[in-house]
């Protein structure tokens, strides 16, 4: 009998136990995050070398490719294979000095994270503060978080008080190919001269 | 009046064509429907006088205005809210929020007097709820007109059809600070006034956003169009109040992000 019981208990271990043994909460890889970058931030080094930094932080904890595609809304759709690799490519490259030198305006930011809700199998919001200062008041940020591989949650967007960096990337894109008769090409090259400046 | 029939032919002028698309079909009936740039060559050239103006005057005046001791920054900003509670509580009142009427009222009056003419936010010290504005634009977005075209206002930035007409609504009797300053006869208030409130209105919002501002032009491939999208975010959790609501009400349409999944 007693046996019987461990080798069950065993069996359940190896079925449960190696896919849920690093499951991360949304929360925890949120704080995490924010931990890591506040870290590099608060460093005496100088601007580019917390570019750097921040930059490869990004690489593991945003979903870059998922943020690329939702950026060029319907547009995506009339892409081929090369164009669409081209746009992946160039989008990385935008988004990674985009985003860290966004980031690295900030020394030692704090923030708490509040709540997590979640809205579906791929997606919770992760709810923070970034702590005020004097100077400047305290602003609230969610986290969108795709779950879809609770082994590795990625971030997908922030909303600042409400305002979609996500969304405003969107629009900025729709903006260029609606100036310029849906000319792919047209924004691949602006992608292409932000990241060379 | 004749100034209520203004009024009413401006608000009807404007709210009609910011409900009607160019298919006929109304805003209200397509769910977070994109906000047309009717204007765009028009607008983008006002977006660049204005960023001209930025340049030369409003923010070398902004970064000055940094400098001054943060008790005279945050006493000023304090005013300045303190005097927007007149176009707040009625809007609180015309969007059907009586409770928040009479707690801005009750706001308005200790901050007026405790306060010192509003230099210090007894309100918030005694914890009054965190004070939100409201506008005339807003109160038509509450009552279902949609925001009409984008439209850059020169000098004054942007805006929609919608909220211009809100606007409107100040000057013709919305605003009782306006109307006190420019129409009333006393010796304390004048255009002046009303004029110099305005101005450091702009230049403490212009203050406190020097380097979000800066931060997203040198970040952004076509600035105009993320000053749009910010706006128009913006306006939309302003009307529907959901700034610090529930998330699940704020994040209840997913389209967008599930279809990624399905590409």
């Amino acid at each position: 009998m007693k046996k019987k019981f461990f080798f069950i208990l065993f069996s359940v271990f190896l079925i449960i136990g190696p896919n849920n043994a690093f499951t991360i909460e949304p929360d925890v890889f949120v704080q995490s995050t924010v931990n890591r970058a506040s870290q590099i931030l608060s460093k005496n080094i100088s601007k580019e070398e917390k570019i750097k930094e921040l930059r490869s932080i990004a690489m593991e904890t945003v979903d870059i490719n998922g943020v690329a595609y939702y950026s060029l809304g319907s547009a995506r759709k009339n892409l081929d294979k090369n164009q669409k690799k081209k746009y992946l490519e160039l989008f990385e490259s935008y988004f990674l000095k985009s985003f860290s030198s966004r980031l690295a305006e900030y020394t030692n930011p704090q923030i708490e994270v509040k709540e997590k809700v979640f809205l579906n199998a791929n997606y919770t919001i992760v709810s923070s503060i970034l702590i005020g200062t004097s100077e400047r008041p305290e602003v609230k940020i969610d986290w969108r978080i795709y779950t879809k591989n609770p082994d590795n949650p990625l971030i997908r967007d922030l909303i600042i008080e409400g305002l979609s960096l996500a969304r405003t990337q969107k629009e900025e894109f729709a903006s260029i190919l609606n100036s310029n008769n849906n000319d792919i090409d047209v924004l691949f090259k602006s992608l292409e001269e932000f990241s060379k400046n | 009046m004749i100034k209520l029939l203004k009024l009413f032919c401006i608000l009807i002028m404007i709210t009609s064509s910011a409900l009607a698309d160019t298919d006929g079909n109304l805003e209200l009936s397509k769910k977070n429907k994109q906000v047309k740039d009717c204007f765009e060559p028009l607008n983008r050239a006002s977006f660049a006088l204005n960023q001209g103006l930025d340049k030369a005057l409003f923010k070398p005046i902004a970064k000055g205005y940094r400098n001054l001791p943060p008790s005279v920054r945050v006493g000023t900003g304090n005013v300045i809210n303190n005097i927007s509670n007149l176009i707040t509580i009625p809007n609180n009142v015309l969007q059907g929020d009586i409770k928040m009427a009479f707690i801005n009222t009750g706001r308005l009056v200790v901050n007026t007097t405790i306060g010192l003419l509003g230099i210090i936010d007894v309100a918030d010290n005694m914890g009054f709820p965190t004070y939100e504005k409201e506008d005339y634009g807003q109160t038509l977005g509450k009552w279902g007109v949609g925001p009409g075209c984008y439209i850059v206002l020169p000098v004054l930035g942007p805006s929609t059809l919608r909220d211009t007409a809100g606007s409107f609504v100040n000057v013709l009797g919305g605003d009782p600070w306006y109307h006190a300053s420019i129409n009333g006869n006393n010796e304390y208030l004048s255009e002046n006034v009303f004029l110099a409130s305005k101005v450091l209105g702009g230049v403490d919002f212009r203050a406190n956003n020097l380097e979000s501002f800066d931060n997203l032009e040198k970040n952004s491939m076509d600035f105009y169009a993320s000053l749009k999208s910010l706006y128009i975010q913006d306006r939309k959790i302003k009307i529907e109040n959901i700034k610090r609501g529930n998330i699940q009400v704020i994040y209840n349409d997913e389209g967008d992000w599930e279809e990624i999944d399905t590409k």
